[in-house]
């Protein structure tokens, strides 16, 4: 008789994690058969990994357990396998020798220390490949921006070539070094309005015929098109988040899918620990206001002014407010973005130095107001305050998020006594030529 | 010693700038801002260099370079592309059309007014290979 082989990695795990989850939850192997419509002799071979498992029985069972499929394993492990196949088969050009593609198992089972970091890094290149590609093609396919950069660039040309013979030629001809002046400013001016054209491309808030590129912009164009507001999961909590993601358009990729899954779960997050039914009424009686609702929060500034921004709206514009969400972390790269009429956050790079929500990071914990004025000539109030992801050790190094809701000020008359700041997009799209906290972008400007 | 040089430009300051350098360099320049008419231009000119935008009003500067290489009267017409668009497939485009050099805006004066006299050193080298001496 052979030696019996040990099953692969992953279908050790996914019976093993099932059996983990009943028993925390107190639950008997016929209770949680029985949910899910199987016997309870059979859960118990799929328990001590005796039975493959997939698809709708894993998904019936956890349902059965209330957990989210992938925390099962078996999707998750099948998805490290895939992820693992597909390094070997694009990493190793170069490298001269092929990866054992058969040894997947066996080099998961023996290291799956390795094998988790391999396959995090494979995402993480396929993630970057993918924005890549989204980069260089919408700078390609988007007709209007190219013809705009365009513009600009031949302004740019203009002013270059012309400065440089007025700094060069120090014994220039009055007539010409007139000419050359006169020409200079016009093309300043022509810089000028094609600057503000390009701003206008960006704060453009029409959906676009190519859509979103990345996975981020896919889970956003997501979170948009439910108005950032998921009744299924204020209600059903994490339990919803498959069928959420069930009905989600571009959820095929898994890192979209991923990252989609990980947004919702905070969102869940959020409204278990601030329910909708004590929110919304709460806000609506303070007209939305964030200072007048930070109590609700119970030391969580952040949570507060994510649920506001998350609150229903019906069609007929009743209910809450539009608003703008902003979060970056310490290094100031927005992490999510929920765009305003008015209010342009850049699809790339990061946002205006002078947005509050830089500001706060210079600030944990405490909540910051003010009023920006945007060059279009809106103005928006802004609420921004910085804090720890979560909570570390004493010694530790606390992950730093900020989070900033904005919201167009339509009463002229409104006076919010916060400072008012003259502020933008971004610098690589801003108009504000003149502002002391504009960075260089590139060689050009 | 620089010949004669057509600029077909849209952008009337660009080409002021780089008429004025090009003559303190010892050209005859001339130019011309649209690119329906610029054969015509090239025709009644007869430029020893051209120095040919890529997106001009009425006709690209891609599909002037064309018609100029299908044209044994200018075939051999050293042509300077300039474009704003840096990208490696409008270069690639240009060069297997058969442009002699390729500048991105926004190029330094320098390196345009060394393009240019490099690619006439080349042209009466050519010629003199051609058998036509030097021009």
């Amino acid at each position: 008789m052979p030696p019996a082989v040990p099953p692969p990695r992953y279908l050790q795990r996914t019976g093993s994690r099932i059996r983990e989850r009943r028993l925390m939850q107190g639950l008997r192997q016929a209770d949680v058969a029985g949910r899910a419509g199987i016997s309870a002799s059979y859960l118990n071979l799929i328990e001590h990994n005796r039975r493959r498992i997939g698809g709708k029985l894993l998904i019936a069972i956890a349902r059965a357990l209330d957990v989210e499929p992938t925390l099962l394993s078996e999707g998750a492990d099948a998805t490290l396998a895939d992820v693992l196949f597909r390094a070997a088969q694009g990493g190793h050009v170069g490298t001269g020798t092929a990866p054992e593609v058969e040894m997947i198992d066996a080099l998961s089972g023996r290291f799956p220390g390795w094998t988790d970091l391999i396959a995090a890094q494979q995402k993480r290149i396929t993630g970057l490949e993918a924005l890549v590609d989204a980069l260089r093609d919408r700078l390609s396919h988007d007709p209007v921006l190219a013809e705009t950069m365009h513009e600009v660039l031949s302004t740019v040309a203009a002013i270059r070539s012309t400065a440089d013979i007025l700094v060069r030629e120090p014994n220039l001809e009055a007539p010409w070094r007139t000419r050359f002046h006169r020409n200079l400013h016009e093309e300043a001016e022509r810089l000028s309005i094609r600057a503000t054209a390009m701003l206008a491309h960006f704060e453009d808030a029409t959906p676009r015929g190519d859509g979103p590129a990345t996975p981020l912009e896919t889970v956003e164009a997501m979170f948009d098109a439910a108005g950032h507001h998921f009744p299924a999961i204020e209600t059903g909590g994490k339990a919803a988040i498959l069928r959420v993601l069930e009905r989600a358009a571009g959820m095929e990729d898994s890192v979209t899918r991923d990252l989609a899954a990980q947004m919702l779960t905070a969102y869940a997050q959020d409204a278990a620990r601030l329910p909708l039914a004590e929110i919304m009424p709460a806000a609506a009686a303070v007209d939305f206001a964030p200072e007048r609702l930070l109590h609700m929060g119970q030391g969580d500034a952040a949570l507060v002014l994510r649920r506001l921004a998350s609150l229903p709206r019906a069609p007929d514009g009743s209910g809450a407010p539009e608003v703008g969400l902003a979060i970056c972390d310490g290094s100031g790269a927005l992490l999510f973005r929920r765009r305003v009429a008015g209010f342009a956050i850049p699809r790339f790079g990061a946002g205006c130095p002078l947005w509050p929500l830089y500001g706060a990071l210079n600030r944990p914990g405490q909540p910051i107001v003010a009023v920006l004025d945007m060059p279009g000539g809106g103005q928006f109030q802004a609420w921004s305050v910085s804090q720890p992801a979560e909570l570390v050790g004493f010694g530790a190094t606390p992950v730093m998020r900020a989070t900033m809701l904005v919201r167009a000020i339509d009463d002229p008359a409104h006076d919010p006594a916060a400072p008012t700041i003259a502020a933008g997009p971004g610098c690589q799209v801003c108009a504000r030529t003149a502002c002391t906290a504009r960075r260089m972008i590139g060689p050009g400007g | 010693m620089p010949g004669r040089v057509l600029l077909v430009e849209d952008e009337t300051n660009i080409m002021e700038a780089i008429g004025f350098l090009l003559s303190r360099d010892g050209w005859a320049v001339n130019g011309h801002g649209n690119g329906a008419t610029a054969l015509e231009a090239i025709a009644r000119l007869a430029p020893d260099v051209l120095v040919l935008d890529m997106m001009l009003p009425g006709r690209s500067g891609l599909d002037i370079l064309r018609d100029l290489r299908a044209d044994p009267k200018t075939e051999h017409l050293p042509v300077l592309m300039l474009t704003a668009k840096g990208q490696i497939r409008d270069r690639d485009m240009a060069l297997a059309l058969g442009a002699n050099a390729f500048l991105t805006k926004p190029f330094a004066n320098a390196e345009l007014v060394e393009t240019l006299r490099s690619m006439a050193r080349t042209a009466n080298l050519d010629d003199v290979a051609r058998g036509g001496g030097a021009a």
